[in-house]
């Protein structure tokens, strides 16, 4: 029967820019879960989902419908929205029974920010 | 050691029965056929343990042995001709993954016209495609490929699959004698399977597969796919020896014939190298100077060793069952030039592209090619570099 390779180390992927082919895994295994977070898609977004926060009741519906797991609670609050990861899909928006999430245009959204 | 009488297929099924891997998926296809049927009567039998998956296509069969070897299981399967074309994309996945799987190859003609007999076209069509190849003779050769290839997949400093292929129906089909080793024996040979990073260790969650952009790392693990193909070459020829010792059948990259002082030499790969040997005894009883190489691994290419054997040569004559069109020559005629390129001096090269889709090669045949290549010895004009052996020119 096959044995399998126990294996728990930290994957440090500080100066990955810089590695040759000896240096990666082999096949481009990722060799650790929950790695994800590091790896920021939220540049792919064209829409950024702004929450009212006076017409917000914290149901949490947008939590456990957002596929991407950015809305983020704190204390069973809503605290704010992952914009490192958010794609702008706009479920959230679709979602909220109180209307409390407005999609709006990501460059006029980072205007704004400027302001 | 026992001798039996069986067929090329039946002996592939046999070393792939003692070394009894985890899990086979495969689909059945002429002239690979009884590899897959007998191996299913074994697990059917409770000969072995294997857990076999009976897969809805090639294509299929690749894909389920691809996740069954990256969930850490020791993994085979087995094809031919338009069964191997229809894995063609999975193949390369295989290989980048690094997932050392092993499969026989029974080759066979692609279509059209529709045509199930031998030639190496799926073969040499997927010499690309990352996987290690090694060419067996004859049902023996098939038998100890098979065996071998566990170990050169699984070696750390290699890594990749590994495809031993056998001709279709000349030594599939046909019964010949195969020298085998005592199941344990090939059980400790081979030893236990150690995965890599596999998925089904919860101990710790791996991902395999995933997406490589722009700005990624895609270039970086090409080149160490070649690296592990260059560290393949030493790996060959030691699993080589050490299953010599193991059997008294040693093996490398290549065999020679009365290739020491000779002019003229003959390359073939698969089972004509049998005929071209034969020629080449009947010609040296005539007093010509004729020798014969035979290529058993193709990937990777040992054009290193290759270019020194042949270095005495004056003219080389390389033997290609596939044609590759448009080029100058088979896949192998292209190989063994470049090889020779490198070297100080330069043979007269020649192509023989014979058997296509079953074709017959008779002793004539190949006593032709040597014809040729004597004129060509002798400083005489041979107009065409490529000729074709056995067809219809009418």
């Amino acid at each position: 029967m096959s044995k399998t390779q126990p294996k728990n180390k930290k994957w440090d992927v500080s100066d990955i820019q810089k590695w040759g082919p000896g240096r990666h895994e082999l096949g481009a295994t990722i060799p650790e879960s929950g790695n994800a977070d590091d790896y920021e898609t939220g540049g792919w977004r064209s829409e950024r989902p702004i929450r009212d926060r006076e017409k917000c009741n914290d149901c949490m519906i947008c939590y456990f419908a957002c596929p991407d797991s950015s809305i983020r609670v704190e204390n069973d609050k809503l605290v704010d929205i992952d914009l490192d990861h958010c794609k702008g899909c706009g479920i959230c928006a679709a979602v909220c029974p109180r209307d409390a999430i407005e999609m709006i245009n990501e460059i006029k959204a980072c205007k704004l920010e400027e302001k | 050691m026992a001798r039996k009488a069986i067929t090329g297929n039946g002996a592939i099924a046999l070393a792939l029965k003692q070394v009894e891997p985890d899990v086979m998926a495969a689909y059945p296809i002429t002239p690979q056929t009884e590899i897959a049927q007998n191996y299913a009567q074994f697990v059917a039998d409770g000969a072995v343990k294997t857990e076999y998956i009976p897969v809805e296509s090639e294509h299929s069969a690749m894909s389920a042995a691809i996740g069954s070897c990256a969930a850490g299981a020791r993994t085979i399967t087995a094809t031919s001709s338009q069964g191997f074309a229809l894995m063609w994309e999975m193949l390369f996945i295989a290989a980048s993954l690094r997932l050392p799987l092993t499969m026989p190859v029974i080759t066979r003609a692609l279509s059209g016209p529709i045509n199930i007999h031998c030639d190496h076209s799926d073969s040499m069509g997927g010499r690309d495609c990352g996987w290690i190849q090694l060419y067996g003779e004859d049902g023996q050769e098939g038998y100890d490929n098979a065996i071998q290839a566990f170990r050169i997949a699984e070696h750390m400093d290699v890594r990749l699959p590994v495809m031993t292929m056998i001709d279709g129906f000349i030594i599939s089909g046909a019964i010949g004698p195969v020298e085998t080793l005592p199941d344990a024996e090939v059980k400790k040979f081979v030893g236990d399977y150690t995965a890599l990073n596999p998925l089904l260790n919860v101990e710790n969650p791996v991902t395999i597969g995933a997406f490589d952009s722009l700005g990624g790392w895609y270039f970086e693990h090409k080149v160490a796919q070649n690296r592990a193909m260059e560290n393949a070459m030493k790996v060959i020829e030691e699993v080589g020896a050490e299953y010599g010792k193991l059997s008294g059948r040693a093996y490398s990259h290549f065999k020679t014939h009365q290739i020491e002082d000779a002019e003229i030499v003959l390359v073939a790969i698969g089972s004509a190298a049998g005929n071209v040997k034969t020629m080449v005894d009947t010609l040296r009883a005539e007093g010509k100077k004729v020798g014969m190489l035979k290529v058993r691994t193709f990937r990777p290419f040992p054009y290193e060793q290759i270019r020194a054997a042949l270095s005495g040569a004056k003219v080389i004559g390389v033997m290609d069952r596939s044609d590759s069109y448009g080029a100058q020559g088979g896949p192998l005629f292209t190989e063994i030039s470049a090889a020779m390129f490198g070297g100080d001096t330069r043979p007269k090269m020649f192509n023989f592209i014979y058997g296509l889709g079953g074709r017959d090669i008779f002793p004539d045949d190949i006593r032709g090619a040597v014809e040729t290549l004597e004129q060509a010895a002798a400083g005489e004009q041979v107009s065409q570099t490529r000729h074709y052996l056995n067809v219809r020119e009418g």
